[in-house]
C-alpha cells in the first residue's frame, strides 16, 4: 500500500482519464505538492475509463462541448496517443440528412476541420464493410481518432511526476472529506489522512459519494452504455493498426460501429436507460470485470443486433466471427446532459470534475486548472458548472426522470428549442392558472414554467397577417408559434404583461455590501438609493462572466435579479465575493418574489389604473433605471422601471403570495388598454433582438469582452474591480471583433422554402469562407429570431472589423445552403428605435 | 459396534499417492469420532500386495487392506468396475462409511459406487463430525467457498478434498492386514476401461509432482514468451503452469492449466509469473508452500498470497534469475 | 448421431465472492451468469460432433426459468434443441438432480430417438459434485467415462483420452450410446455469433416443470437423497504481505538466494 504524505495542496481523487489529466494540468500550471488518490490498481482502475471506446467525434452543437472535445483532441494528439481514423454519421432517414447538414454547420462554427457530407457510395469507398443501400449518405470528419486513454493518463502522470509535482497513491481508498467552517481541510483514506487545501474529485460514476462525504452534491447518475465485441473478422485478419477505416456512427438506430483490431465492436445507446445508484455499484474485489462493467444484459441488446447486422452484413452476419465481450460498460449521465465541473457552492476548495467523457477530460482539466490557478479559463465553462443546480436538479427523482429522458438523445437529432417532458411542472409561478386558463404553451427555464406564447393570442394573428413571419419550414416551427410575433407586435402597439418568474434574486446586505458588490461589478453600484443599475460582470482576463441588474434599495441593501438559468451559479458568484468579515451577507429572496413584466406605449395608463395613485409614476416622477414602492390593489410591490424589450415599462416585484393578485389587477386595468398577455418568445427573442440587447450565454460569454460586445462604456468608474486591468487593456486597444446586428436578406431556400436561421450557424464571407478573426474565433450567429417590427429575421454575431460594416454583405451557412445577410448595425445601436425614445417616453 | 470406514486407496509404482494418504489421515479421524472403529482400505491392482505396499497402509491407521488382484479388473483401470469393488466392499463389510481421495479416480469411483449403492456422495468434503446427521463441510467453486451440510444415510460416502488434511504417517504403528477381496462385477461395469496408453514427454515433469512450478500468466502477453518461463523451470527441474487466459489464448495446452478448471497444485515453490491473481488461478495454486509472483503491480491481487514479491516485467526479471542461476552453478 | 449436452446456471464470479446475508447462496446482484467452462466445452463438443457427423443436438438444465439465458447461449452456438428442467430455483442435491435428468433423457428419447451421446462437464462449476453424469448414465444403463480431453466418435463407438495420473494420456473406448464427462481443454469453444444469437433468440425452449425443491423423484422412491446444505461460508483468508524482495532484474541474485534457503536449488 502506498504511503501518502501528512499534507499536500491538492489531493485529486480518482485516476482515470479525468484524474490523470487534471494532475497533468495542475502541475503545469505550476502546482506542487498534488497527490493523486486511486483506490484501484494501475494504470486501469476499474472506472469508466478501462472500458471506454475511446474514439472521439468531434463535432457537437454545443461550444462548450466542442471545445472542451477539440481542445482534448489537440492534447491526445501532443502526447502522441491519438490514432485519426475518421470518421462518419451516416443517416438512414431524410431527418437525419438533414441533421448531418445542421452538423456541418455546427463543425464550421467551431472550427472543426476538412468535414463534408458523403454519398452512400463515398461512405461505402471509405467503408467497403458498410451495406450502403441501407443509408441515405454520410458525415465525413477526417479528424475523429481514437485514444489510448489509459496511455495518455500513464504520460500525464509521468509528466507530473517529472516536474517534482506528484505524488500516486494507488490502491487507497477514501473514506472521508473533513470540512471546517464550509472549507476543505483534510482527505481521510484507509491509508491515513491527507490535510489539503484543494480536494478534486474526478471519481466517474463514484463522484456523488465522494462528494457527499463532504456535504456537497454532484447530481450524477450510473447507467448502462451496452457495448459487445465480435471477432475476428476475415477482413481484418491483415489490420495495420487499431483502427484502419472510419469510425461509423449509425445515428438512426443510436449505434457506434468500429473496427478493433481484427475484432468489431458495436455500442449503443439505443437501449432503455438502465440506472444504477452509485451506492449499488459493486467493489473492486466483488466484480466479475471490473466495477463499471456489468454484466451484459443480451435482451437489450438484441434490437440492436439486428440493426447492426443490418448495416454491416459482411461481419455482423459472419457465422465464423463470435461476441468474444459483451458488457453492460457503466457511465455517467447528468440531468442535463452536460459535465459537472467546478467548485462546489456547498464547500470551498472542493472541486467536481465528473460527468466526462473521454474526449473532452483533458480539455477540461485544462479549464478547471486554469479556474482553480487564475479564475480564467480560457473556454467558458458556464454550460457544466456544477453550481447551476438548483436544489430541485439534485433530487433523485429529477435525476433519475432527465437522464432517463436524456439517455436517448445521446445520438438523437435535439432541436435547440427542444423541452423536457418529465418530471414537471416543478416550479409554478402563481399566476400559473392564469397562464392556463389562457392557454399558455410552457417552456421551463430553471425549472420554472414558463409561458412561451399563449393560445389566446390566436386571434391577433389575423389583425397582423403576415407582419407575424410565418414560418414554413417544420424545424423552425418546432417549439415556435407565430403568435409569438403577434404578441410582439401587440406589445409593441399597445401593451403587454409578462411573468418573470424564473429571476433569480439575491439580496446583498450590511455595511460592507456596497463595497463587496463594487468590487464584483464593472459599473457603479453606489449610486443613489432608489436607482438600479445593469452591470457586466468580468473574470480576470476580461472575459464577461455575467450580466445582471442591481437595486439599490437602501444605503446598505441591494437587490440583485438575474437570469433563471444561471442563478445559482451567479449566487455562488455573489457569495464568493461576501467579504470574511461578515460584514455583508446574501440573502436569496429568489422564492419569496415574483416579478411581472409590464410594458409598452400604453402601460403608464394601466399601471395607474392598477395603483392606488400614491406613487409618482410619470416620467419624470419615475425616470428610467429607478424603483420605488407601488401598491397595486393592496399589495406593496417593488416597481423598476427597466426594459429588456424596448418599452415603456416596469419590472414588477411582488412577494410570491400575492403574486396572483397583482397579477390580476394588472390584468384587470389593462383590459381596456387592449393589453395582451406576452410570454417569453418575445421577451428573450423578438423584441430582445430587435433593441440588440446581449444575452449571457449567447453573446455574452467569457471568450468576448465588453469592447467587442459594444458594452464599455465611456467613463471608467474609480473602484478597482474584478478584470479592470484587462479591460483598461481592451479599451486601449481595438476589438478583433464586433458584435453586429445582421438582416437575412432572402430566407428562401433552393427549395423555394424560406428558412429561417435559429442560432449557432457559421458566417461565411460571400466566398463561402469561414470568417475568422485575429483571435483566432470563428464568426457564428450567438442569436437569431424574427424581429417582427422590422419585418426581418434577425442575426446577430461577432465579426472582425473587416466585415464589421454596416452595409457588409455575407452568407450563412443553414442546412446546407447558403443565405445573403447584410450587417445592419455595428456595436450596441438598436435596429428598432434606435435613440430609445420609447423606453424614455 | 459399528462398520468400518473403508477407503479407497490410489496407488501406482508401489506407493499409495499423496490424496490417498490424505484420505486415510482423514479416515483415521473419523473412525476415532466414530467411537473408534476400524479403517480399512480397498486397493485396486495386484502389485499392491507385491510391492508390500498395502501392510505399510498400517502407518496411515489401516487395519485392514483389501486387495483386488483380478487381472480382469485390476489388470486396468475400470471406473465402473472398480466403483462395483468399492460398493461390493462397503456392503461386505457393513462400511459406515466410505471414503476416497478427492482426485479424478478417486472422485470417479466413489461416484460409482454411491450410483450402485444408492446413496448420496459429498464431494471434497474438508471434515466431518458424525452424528445425526453427519455434519460435514465441503468444497466448492474448488474451494473458493466453503459448505456446510448434513448427511443423513446408511453410509456416509464422501471424498476428501486434496490438501485439507496432513499425511499423518505414525511409524511403528502395526502393519495392515492384507485379505484378497473379490468383487462381483457385471461384465457390463468392465466395458469402458483404460485401452491404451501414452507416456509423457520425455524430460517432462508432471505438474503434479513437480517441487516447482513456474506459472505464467496474460503478462507472459504471447506463446514464443514462454520459452524464457521454461527456461527457468528446467534449471529448477520444475515444471510449467499457467493461468486460463492463457491456454483460451492458446499460447499453452490446457494440461499445464493451474486453477479451478485446471490442475490444483502443491509444490515447494510456486512462481508466479505476470498473473494478477484471479480466485480462479489462486484455488488451483494455494496448497503450495510458497509463493513467489514476479510482477509489473504491486497492488495486484496476487501479492496478498504470495509470501515474496520481486516488483518488475517478468521478461526482465525471469531471465536474470535463470542467468544468475547459471552463473552461480558455473 | 443425437447428442445430448447437460448444463448448469452459475453466477459468473471473478472477484471476491459475496454471499447473501443469510449466507444461502452467492450474492448475485452484480454478477452475470453462465455454465461451467467444462459444460461450454461440452456444448462445443456437441456442436462439433453434429457437424461432422450430422444428426441433432440437445441442450437440456435443470434450473430456474431465467436459465433459459444459459440454453439460448447453446443454441446460440449452435445446437439444435433445449430443453428446460425448471425449477423454483432453490438448490437441487445431485441424487435428485441425477434422477430428474434421467427420467428427462428416458421421456426425450421416447419422442425424439435414443442419444447417442451425452456429455455433461466433468462436475458444475458451483456445487462440484463430481457425480451427476455417473449416476445419470448408471440409472440409464449406459457406459461412461468422466474427465475426458478428447473424444473420437467412429463406427458407433467412441475413443475418448484423458490425462493418466502422473503424466501421459490414457484412453478408453465405449460402445454408444454412452454418458461422456468432459473437460475444460478438450476443445476451445468457439463465440456466439451475432446470426448464431438472433436464431437462437427465435427459437423454442421445451419447459417441464419438475417440482418446488430438491427431492424429485428420487426422494419420491425413497432413496436418500443429500447433502443438504446449511450455510456456505467463505473461506478464512490468510491475510499475507508479499515480501518484496526486489525489484526489476536487479532482484535476480536476491531470487537465487531465496531458491537455495528454502531448498528447492542446490546450493
Amino acid at each position: 500500500m502506498a504511503t501518502l504524505p501528512e499534507r499536500a495542496k491538492v489531493v485529486v481523487i480518482g485516476a482515470g482519464i479525468v484524474g490523470n489529466s487534471m494532475v497533468y494540468h495542475l502541475a503545469r500550471q505550476g502546482w506542487r505538492d498534488i497527490v493523486l488518490v486511486e483506490k484501484g490498481t494501475l494504470p486501469n482502475p476499474g472506472g469508466s475509463t478501462g472500458h471506454a471506446s475511446n474514439f472521439i467525434f468531434l463535432t457537437d452543437h454545443s461550444k462548450e462541448m466542442a471545445a472542451f472535445t477539440l481542445d482534448s483532441a489537440n492534447q491526445y494528439r501532443e502526447l502522441g496517443v491519438y490514432h485519426e481514423c475518421g470518421g462518419i454519421e451516416v443517416a438512414r432517414t431524410p431527418e437525419r440528412m438533414e441533421e448531418l447538414k445542421r452538423r456541418i454547420a455546427s463543425s464550421i462554427s467551431w472550427g472543426v476541420e476538412g468535414v463534408r457530407l458523403l454519398t452512400p457510395a463515398e461512405v461505402k469507398a471509405m467503408v467497403p464493410f458498410i451495406d450502403e443501400t441501407v443509408i441515405l449518405g454520410g458525415f465525413y470528419t477526417p479528424g475523429v481518432g481514437v485514444v489510448d486513454s489509459l496511455q495518455a493518463g500513464t504520460l500525464m502522470r509521468q509528466a507530473a511526476m517529472d516536474l517534482g509535482a506528484l505524488t500516486v497513491a494507488a490502491g487507497v481508498e477514501v473514506t472521508g472529506i473533513d470540512t471546517q467552517d464550509g472549507r476543505v481541510t483534510r482527505v481521510r483514506t484507509d491509508a491515513g489522512d491527507v490535510e489539503a487545501d484543494v480536494v478534486v474529485i474526478a471519481c466517474g460514476i463514484w463522484s456523488p459519494r465522494i462528494a457527499r462525504m463532504a456535504g456537497a452534491s454532484i447530481p450524477l447518475q450510473p447507467a448502462v452504455h451496452q457495448m459487445i465485441d465480435i471477432g475476428p473478422v476475415p477482413r481484418f485478419a491483415t489490420a495495420k493498426s487499431e483502427v484502419d477505416y472510419p469510425i461509423v456512427r449509425d445515428m438512426d438506430t443510436n449505434m457506434y460501429e468500429r473496427q478493433h483490431g481484427n475484432g468489431f465492436e458495436i455500442g449503443s445507446y439505443a437501449h432503455r436507460a438502465i440506472l444504477m445508484e452509485a451506492d449499488d455499484i459493486p467493489s473492486i474485489q466483488a466484480s466479475a470485470l471490473s466495477p463499471t462493467m456489468l454484466p451484459f444484459t443480451q435482451e437489450d441488446f438484441d434490437p440492436q443486433l439486428e440493426d447492426a447486422l443490418e448495416l454491416f452484413p459482411e461481419i455482423v452476419g459472419d457465422e465464423s466471427v463470435g461476441v468474444k465481450l459483451a458488457i453492460n460498460g457503466l457511465l455517467s449521465l447528468t440531468p442535463d446532459g452536460n459535465p459537472i465541473i467546478g467548485e462546489t457552492p456547498e464547500v470551498k476548495g472542493l472541486w467536481s470534475v465528473a460527468a466526462i467523457w473521454i474526449k473532452e477530460a483533458p480539455g477540461i482539466a485544462r479549464t478547471i486548472a486554469e479556474w482553480m490557478t487564475h479564475g480564467t479559463p480560457e473556454i467558458d465553462p458556464h454550460g457544466s458548472d456544477v453550481a447551476r443546480f438548483y436544489d430541485h436538479h439534485r433530487t433523485r427523482q429529477h435525476i433519475e426522470a432527465r437522464t432517463t429522458e436524456g439517455y436517448n438523445k445521446t445520438y438523437g437529432i435535439v432541436h435547440p428549442m427542444e423541452q423536457w417532458a418529465s418530471n414537471r411542472p416543478i416550479r409554478l409561478s402563481p399566476a400559473y392558472d392564469r397562464h392556463v386558463e389562457l392557454g399558455a404553451t410552457f417552456f421551463e427555464a430553471a425549472g420554472w414554467e414558463r409561458p412561451f406564447w399563449y393560445g389566446t393570442n390566436e386571434a391577433l394573428l389575423g389583425e397582423y397577417g403576415d407582419r407575424v413571419m410565418p414560418r414554413e419550414a417544420e424545424w423552425e416551427s418546432r417549439w415556435w408559434s407565430p403568435i409569438i410575433n403577434a404578441e410582439h407586435l401587440a406589445m409593441r402597439d399597445r401593451a403587454g404583461l409578462v411573468d418573470l418568474s424564473a429571476f433569480a434574486i439575491f439580496d446583498i446586505s450590511g455595511p460592507g455590501a456596497c463595497a463587496a458588490l463594487e468590487r464584483l461589478c464593472v459599473n457603479r453600484v453606489d449610486v443613489a438609493p432608489g436607482r438600479t443599475v445593469y452591470t457586466p460582470l468580468l473574470n480576470p482576463a476580461g472575459g464577461i462572466l455575467a450580466d445582471l441588474t442591481i437595486m439599490r434599495l437602501r444605503h446598505d441593501l441591494f437587490r440583485v435579479v438575474t437570469g433563471g438559468g444561471l442563478g445559482m451559479r451567479d449566487r455562488k458568484i455573489f457569495a464568493d465575493a461576501m467579504p470574511a468579515d461578515g460584514s455583508a451577507q446574501l440573502h436569496d429572496v429568489t422564492n419569496a418574489f415574483t416579478t411581472f413584466g409590464l410594458w409598452g406605449p400604453r402601460v403608464r395608463d394601466i399601471l395607474g389604473a392598477a395603483s392606488d395613485g400614491a406613487a409618482d409614476i410619470s416620467h419624470g416622477g419615475f425616470p428610467f433605471l429607478s424603483s420605488k414602492a407601488v401598491d397595486i390593489d393592496g399589495v406593496r410591490t417593488l416597481a423598476s422601471r427597466i426594459s429588456y424589450v424596448g418599452e415603456l415599462g416596469w419590472e414588477i416585484y411582488v412577494p410570491i403570495e400575492q403574486g396572483l393578485r397583482v397579477w390580476d389587477a394588472l390584468w384587470r386595468a389593462g383590459q381596456p388598454h387592449g393589453l395582451v398577455p406576452v410570454g417569453i418568445g418575445v421577451y428573450a427573442t423578438t423584441a430582445r433582438l430587435e433593441k440588440g440587447y446581449r444575452a449571457h450565454g449567447a453573446e455574452l460569454e467569457l471568450d468576448f469582452d465588453l469592447v467587442e460586445a459594444g458594452m464599455a462604456r465611456p467613463t471608467l468608474k474609480d473602484a478597482d474591480f474584478v478584470g479592470r486591468a484587462a479591460y483598461e487593456q481592451q479599451r486601449a486597444g481595438s476589438p478583433a471583433a464586433v458584435l453586429c446586428t445582421l438582416t437575412v436578406d432572402d430566407p428562401t431556400s433552393s427549395s423555394g422554402v424560406a428558412r429561417y436561421m435559429l442560432g449557432r450557424e457559421p458566417i461565411l464571407d460571400l466566398e463561402g469562407r469561414r470568417i475568422v478573426d485575429a483571435k483566432g474565433r470563428g464568426s457564428y450567429v450567438t442569436s437569431a429570431g424574427s424581429g417582427p417590427s422590422v419585418g426581418k429575421h434577425l442575426l446577430m454575431a461577432y465579426l472582425p472589423t473587416q466585415h464589421a460594416k454596416a452595409g457588409e454583405k455575407l452568407l450563412v451557412e443553414y442546412f446546407g445552403e447558403r443565405y445573403p445577410v447584410t450587417v445592419a448595425v455595428t456595436g450596441a445601436t438598436p435596429l428598432f428605435d434606435p435613440d430609445n425614445s420609447r423606453i424614455r417616453s | 459396534m459399528s462398520g468400518p470406514v473403508v477407503v479407497f486407496v490410489e496407488h501406482g509404482a508401489g506407493e499409495a499417492d499423496r490424496v490417498s494418504l490424505e484420505t486415510l489421515a482423514f479416515a483415521r479421524g473419523l473412525a476415532t469420532g466414530l467411537g473408534g472403529v476400524p479403517v480399512e482400505a480397498l486397493l485396486i491392482g495386484g502389485d499392491a500386495t507385491a510391492s508390500g505396499l498395502a501392510p505399510t497402509l498400517g502407518f496411515h491407521g489401516v487395519a485392514t487392506a483389501h486387495v483386488v488382484d483380478d487381472p480382469a479388473i485390476a489388470g486396468a483401470y475400470a471406473p465402473a468396475a472398480w466403483g462395483a469393488s468399492l460398493a461390493g466392499l462397503a456392503s461386505s463389510r457393513g462400511a459406515v462409511a466410505v471414503l476416497a481421495p478427492g482426485s479424478d479416480r478417486g472422485a470417479e469411483v466413489l461416484a460409482h459406487a454411491a450410483a450402485r449403492l444408492g446413496m448420496p456422495l459429498a464431494a471434497n468434503v474438508t471434515s466431518v463430525t458424525p452424528g445425526d446427521p453427519w455434519r460435514l463441510t465441503r468444497q466448492r467453486w474448488a474451494g473458493s467457498l466453503l459448505e456446510d451440510a448434513t448427511l443423513v444415510a446408511p453410509i456416509s460416502l464422501l471424498s476428501v478434498a486434496a490438501h485439507a488434511v496432513a499425511v499423518d504417517e505414525r511409524a511403528g504403528s502395526p502393519a495392515a492386514g492384507v485379505t484378497s477381496f473379490a468383487p462381483q462385477v457385471a461384465p457390463a461395469d468392465l466395458i469402458v476401461r483404460v485401452s491404451g496408453h501414452e507416456a509423457p514427454a520425455r524430460g517432462e515433469v508432471s505438474l503434479s509432482d513437480a517441487k516447482v512450478v513456474v506459472g505464467g500468466g496474460r503478462g507472459v502477453g504471447s506463446a514464443a514468451a514462454f520459452s524464457e518461463l521454461e527456461e527457468l523451470a528446467d534449471l529448477l527441474g520444475g515444471a510449467v503452469g499457467v493461468s486460463r487466459v492463457v491456454t483460451s489464448n492458446g499460447w499453452r495446452p490446457h494440461t499445464q492449466q493451474v486453477g479451478q478448471t485446471g490442475q490444483r497444485i502443491a509444490p515447494d515453490l510456486y512462481i508466479a509469473c505476470g498473473i494478477s491473481g484471479a480466485i480462479q488461478h489462486i484455488v488451483g495454486c494455494k496448497a503450495a508452500k510458497r509463493i513467489l509472483a514476479i510482477n509489473t503491480d504491486p497492488e495486484s491481487p496476487i501479492m496478498s498470497v504470495a509470501d515474496y514479491a520481486v516488483i518488475g516485467d517478468l521478461h526482465a526479471v525471469v531471465p536474470a534469475i535463470s542467468a544468475e542461476i547459471r552463473r552461480r552453478h558455473g | 448421431m443425437n447428442v445430448l449436452v447437460c448444463v448448469k446456471r452459475v453466477p459468473q464470479t471473478g472477484g471476491r465472492i459475496v454471499l447473501t446475508a443469510d449466507g444461502q447462496a452467492i450474492d448475485t446482484k452484480f454478477l452475470g451468469f453462465t455454465v461451467s467452462p467444462h459444460e461450454e466445452c461440452g456444448v462445443e463438443e456437441a456442436v462439433r460432433i453434429v457437424e461432422a457427423h450430422g444428426g441433432s443436438s440437445t441442450v437440456l438444465t435443470l434450473g430456474p426459468a431465467a436459465a433459459e439465458d444459459q440454453l439460448r447461449d447453446a443454441m446460440a452456438l449452435g445446437i439444435d434443441r433445449a430443453v428446460l428442467l425448471e425449477t423454483d430455483g432453490s438448490e437441487w442435491d445431485p441424487v435428485s438432480t441425477a434422477a430428474a435428468i434421467a427420467e428427462a433423457v428416458r421421456a426425450q428419447e421416447a419422442a425424439h430417438g435414443v442419444f447417442d451421446l451425452i456429455v455433461v462437464g466433468n462436475e458444475s462449476a458451483d456445487s462440484g459434485g463430481f457425480q451427476v453424469g455417473i449416476r445419470v448414465a448408471v440409472a440409464l444403463g449406459r457406459p461412461v467415462v468422466t474427465g475426458l480431453k478428447g473424444i473420437e466418435l467412429w463406427d458407433g463407438r467412441a475413443t475418448a483420452r484423458r490425462e493418466a495420473p502422473g503424466g501421459g494420456w490414457e484412453t478408453y473406448e465405449l460402445p454408444l450410446p454412452a454418458v461422456v464427462g468432459v473437460k475444460e481443454g478438450i476443445n476451445l469453444p468457439r463465440y456466439p455469433s451475432v446470426p448464431g444469437r438472433l436464431r437462437a433468440k427465435k427459437k423454442e425452449v421445451e419447459r417441464i416443470v419438475v417440482g418446488a425443491a430438491s427431492g424429485g423423484p428420487a426422494a419420491a422412491a425413497g432413496v436418500p437423497v443429500g447433502p443438504s446444505m446449511v450455510v456456505l461460508r467463505l473461506p478464512e483468508e490468510e491475510a499475507s504481505e508479499a515480501e518484496v524482495i526486489g525489484r526489476g532484474p536487479d532482484a535476480a541474485p536476491a531470487v537465487v538466494d531465496l531458491l537455495m534457503r528454502i531448498g528447492v536449488l542446490d546450493t
